[in-house]
């Protein structure tokens, strides 16, 4: 069998930035694998070593910066890599997830694989949409927000958990072929070993371009566009305690007594 | 124009964003004129339909399949209810099922989709904002289609009050079942333990900022010296570093002691629904700009590794070396 993870490379903020245009500049921004996506690599992984035949495929849309992430899902066990992009997707500001979803359509076309993972939101664009616009897009059945997941390698049906609100989990069965959509804490990714680290570098990273992939131009073409992008005013009105660790420590020690909630 | 919102339940109660999608969506119909419709599957949906009955909403519609939330039903009854209804705007909650559905629903209807909106606005063009970034930046994206769906951060809008005079009209829709391919085959509460985290006065409460396990230990201490309960936001839980039982937040506890202490947390949106409601907030953490100090009422911009072995000092107790 075989299972596709769609893997992001994200982009991280640093505490303090400036924004150009309408995105932030690049200097405050350092790419790393997306923190969902980790989680579902590892699962991935996890259903490869409990069978004999499983082989495990990434996919990922972006330049080719995002290489060296994706190398960090091979040297996890990811066997192979697919990566899209092409000057089209590059000319695009604002991919949102119905083209996302679309183009990762177009490599399950190509890949026909059993079960495809991915993150439950990528941690920069947070439009959480991805997995189940696909699952739709391909006729797979889903399930979002999983955090737990039972599934032995060639069996039609997954028996998962979705985290609702609240402290209560959901149970469902879903059958394959099936697009999952991984919640963060369903399992403990691995580091990835001095061993695996030297196998990446030999395993395939793919580069696809739309046009190789059936895709033309009107697949970027979207109704959603990015007008602005602001830091959010503050609307903080707490009172700051300063004068160095030590003295910000007794004034809070004084609040919390005066409160009377604390004694000492 | 009309506004056609989905409401949400979970064993046999209405949720709170059903309330606020009927906000949002009496805002939007009223922004250029039109009617606001509600939807309610699944379940008790005639007591349901009483309950949704606010001022504001013109019709509910009623579609009694199922008990539960299931995405393969409610994804046929909403295209269906569309194509009855023929909506400008589909409105769903950004909630975990709404996550689960929204998305198949929109494909499905080639809609246009934009999800958790923190802000709508239908002027000359229909504005969505949205936060990207772990709530770093807020985003305005122009949404250019007669029809779209939008999904609402629960939390956002403030639930509809008052009592209605809708149209209630039962919707019948003919579910193809052998479309429907899962099964939801029953529910589990989740983070019992030891501790209840909910019935603390003192929450001394650790995140990301915490950066190792071994150093969850300088904390712990805080904690056992203030007499206080130690709890934690989501990444801790994830790492496996404190029982779920311990983590505050959306898919956690929602706890409203008379102090919580954030300490290394952010306070990214999903944590903040868990705490807000304590009487008194005081947030520990190196940047100022975190959105945490929007709700604190004291704060100490610090390094909480200097900061909390000396308010350990200060009420006598031995902060352990991290």
């Amino acid at each position: 069998m075989k299972v596709l993870i769609a893997v992001a490379e994200v982009a991280e903020v640093e505490d303090d930035f400036e924004i150009d245009g309408l995105a932030i500049d690049d200097r405050y921004l350092n790419y790393d694998l997306n923190e969902w996506d980790d989680y579902a690599v590892e699962a991935g992984v996890q259903i490869q070593e409990a069978g004999d035949d499983v082989e495990v495929v990434s996919v990922t849309i972006g330049p080719e910066r995002a290489d060296e992430t994706i190398r960090m899902a091979l040297a996890k066990g990811v066997d192979r890599s697919i990566r899209v992009w092409d000057d089209e997707l590059e000319s695009v500001d604002y991919l949102d997830s119905e083209t996302k979803a679309d183009v990762l359509a177009a490599v399950v076309e190509e890949e026909q694989p059993d079960l495809v993972l991915t993150g439950v939101q990528s941690d920069d664009t947070a439009f959480g949409a991805t997995g189940v616009s696909l699952a739709d897009e391909i006729g797979f059945e889903w399930a979002a927000v999983v955090n737990h997941l039972e599934y032995e390698p060639g069996s039609e049906t997954a028996s998962v958990h979705r985290e609702l609100e609240g402290g209560v989990e959901e149970l469902t069965d879903v059958e394959l072929p099936a697009v999952l959509t991984i919640q963060t804490g369903i399992n403990e990714p691995r580091y990835a070993s001095l061993r695996g680290i030297r196998q990446a570098q030999s395993k395939e990273i793919a580069p696809k371009t739309l046009d190789e992939l059936g895709l033309d131009a009107s697949v970027t073409e979207s109704a959603v566009t990015l007008t602005q992008l602001y830091e959010p005013e503050t609307e903080s009105d707490a009172t700051l305690f300063e004068g160095g660790p030590d003295e910000e420590a007794s004034q809070l020690a004084d609040l919390l007594r005066d409160k009377g909630v604390v004694e000492g | 124009m009309t506004v056609l919102a989905i409401a949400e339940h979970r064993r046999g109660d209405l949720r709170d964003a059903s309330f606020e999608l009927i906000t949002a969506g009496r805002d939007l119909a009223d922004s250029i004129g039109g009617d606001l419709h509600v939807a309610v599957i699944g379940g008790e949906v005639g007591a349901f339909a009483d309950e949704l009955d606010r001022e504001g909403v013109d019709a509910i519609h009623t579609v009694a399949e199922g008990e539960e939330f299931n995405h393969d039903v409610y994804t046929q009854a909403v295209e269906a209810l569309y194509d009855e209804v023929a909506p400008d705007v589909l409105l769903m909650p950004n909630t975990v099922n709404g996550l689960d559905y929204a998305p198949a629903v929109a494909n499905g209807l080639s809609l246009p989709l934009v999800t958790d909106a923190i802000d709508v606005d239908y002027g000359d063009t229909l504005d969505v904002t949205r936060e990207m970034y772990g709530s770093k930046v807020e985003t305005v994206v122009e949404v250019d289609a007669d029809r779209v769906a939008i999904s609402i951060r629960p939390g956002e809008w403030p639930p509809a009050e008052g009592t209605g005079d809708a149209d209630v009209r039962e919707f019948d829709v003919d579910i193809d079942e052998s479309a429907v391919r899962s099964t939801v085959t029953g529910f589990q509460e989740v983070g019992g333990g030891d501790v209840d985290i909910t019935d603390a006065e003192v929450l001394v409460s650790v995140g990301r900022g915490i950066e190792e396990e071994e150093n969850i230990a300088l904390v712990e201490e805080l904690a056992d010296t203030l007499g206080a309960t130690l709890s934690s936001s989501r990444p801790i839980v994830d790492n496996g570093w404190l029982p779920k039982n311990r983590q505050v937040g959306q898919s956690g506890k929602v706890v409203t002691p008379e102090v919580y202490i954030a300490i290394g947390i952010s306070g990214a949106v999903q944590h903040v629904a868990g705490m807000k409601g304590a009487e008194t907030i005081v947030a520990i953490n190196t940047d100022s700009s975190a959105p945490i100090y929007d709700l604190a009422d004291y704060g100490i911009v610090d390094d909480l590794f200097e900061v909390v072995p000396a308010l350990i000092e200060a009420f006598g107790g031995d902060p352990p070396d991290v």
